[in-house]
C-alpha cells in the first residue's frame, strides 16, 4: 500500500513539474531560435565561392537531458505493445534544439554553421543504474567572413 | 606559435593545406561522483536537464580535445581538420569522450 502511494507521488510529480518545466524549456528554446534564425546552420561543407573568409573554428554545444517518472512510466508500459515511444520523442527534441542553440551562442559572431553534426549517446547503461539519461552533442564549423556584408540581412 | 585552428570539414575556410601529419586523437574516461549521482537521481523524477552532467561531459570533452592538440601540436601542425566526438558507456556510470582529427599544416 506504502509503496503505491510512493509510485501515486512520483508520477504526479512527474507528470506535473515534468510537464511545467518541459514548457518552461520549450518557451526559451523558441525564444532563442526566433533570436538567431538569420544565422544559417548547414549539413554541407562547401562555402559559396568567392567570399573571403576572416576565420573558421568548431563550434560544439551539448546538454544531458533526462525525462520524468511519469515518462519513463509510459514508456515500460509502451514496451509491452510496442510502437513510438511519443513521450521520449519530445525529450530528444528538446535536448537536439537545445544543443544547437548553446553551439550558436559559443559563437556569437559567426556568419554560417557548416556541417552540422549530432551526437547522441546514453550515458548511463546497464539495468541497475536508475538514471536514464542522454547526451546530445551537435558541432560544427563556425565561419566568419571577412567583409562586411553578411549574407542575409537581420531584420 | 598561435592557436591551432579546429574545424570539422575537410580544409580550412580561407587557408590552404600545405602539409597533412595524419590522425591524431585524445579521450578520457571520466566516472560521475556520488553527489551528482545524486543530485541527478532526484532530478530525474521531473525530467529535465542534468547540469551536473552536462558540465561532467563539457570536461571532459574540453580535456580530450586539449590532449589532441597536444598530439597536435607536438607534431608540428597548426590546425586539426575534419575532428569528430564519440561517446561511449563504457562501464556503468562511465563514459568515454574521443576526439579524433587530421592534423595538418595550413598558410
Amino acid at each position: 500500500m506504502e509503496a503505491l502511494a510512493i509510485l501515486a507521488v512520483l508520477l504526479a510529480l512527474g507528470f506535473g513539474a515534468g510537464r511545467h518545466l518541459e514548457s518552461r524549456h520549450y518557451r526559451s528554446i523558441r525564444e532563442r531560435e526566433a533570436a538567431n534564425i538569420h544565422i544559417p546552420v548547414v549539413t554541407f561543407k562547401r562555402l559559396e565561392p568567392g567570399r573571403a573568409v576572416a576565420d573558421a573554428r568548431l563550434a560544439v554545444g551539448s546538454i544531458v537531458v533526462s525525462a520524468d517518472y511519469f515518462k519513463r512510466f509510459l514508456a515500460a508500459f509502451r514496451k509491452i505493445f510496442g510502437g513510438e515511444l511519443h513521450s521520449y520523442s519530445s525529450l530528444l527534441d528538446r535536448g537536439r534544439r537545445e544543443a544547437i542553440l548553446r553551439m550558436r551562442e559559443s559563437c556569437r559572431d559567426a556568419d554560417v554553421f557548416l556541417n552540422c553534426r549530432f551526437e547522441t549517446s546514453s550515458i548511463s547503461k546497464g539495468r541497475q543504474d536508475k538514471i536514464s539519461c542522454v547526451e546530445v552533442i551537435a558541432y560544427a564549423t563556425a565561419v566568419r567572413f571577412a567583409d562586411e556584408v553578411r549574407p542575409q540581412a537581420a531584420d | 606559435m598561435n592557436e591551432i585552428i579546429l574545424t570539422n570539414l575537410e580544409t580550412v575556410p580561407g587557408r590552404s593545406i600545405v602539409e597533412h601529419y595524419g590522425l591524431v586523437q585524445g579521450s578520457t574516461i571520466r566516472a560521475k561522483h556520488v553527489g551528482r549521482d545524486l543530485m541527478a537521481g532526484l532530478k530525474n523524477i521531473v525530467g529535465g536537464e542534468l547540469k551536473g552532467y552536462t558540465e561532467l561531459m563539457m570536461e571532459s570533452r574540453r580535456d580530450a580535445t586539449g590532449r589532441m592538440l597536444r598530439q597536435a601540436e607536438e607534431l608540428g601542425a597548426n590546425a586539426v581538420i575534419n575532428v569528430r566526438y564519440s561517446t561511449a558507456s563504457v562501464t556503468q556510470g562511465a563514459a568515454e569522450i574521443l576526439a579524433y582529427g587530421t592534423a595538418v599544416k595550413v598558410e
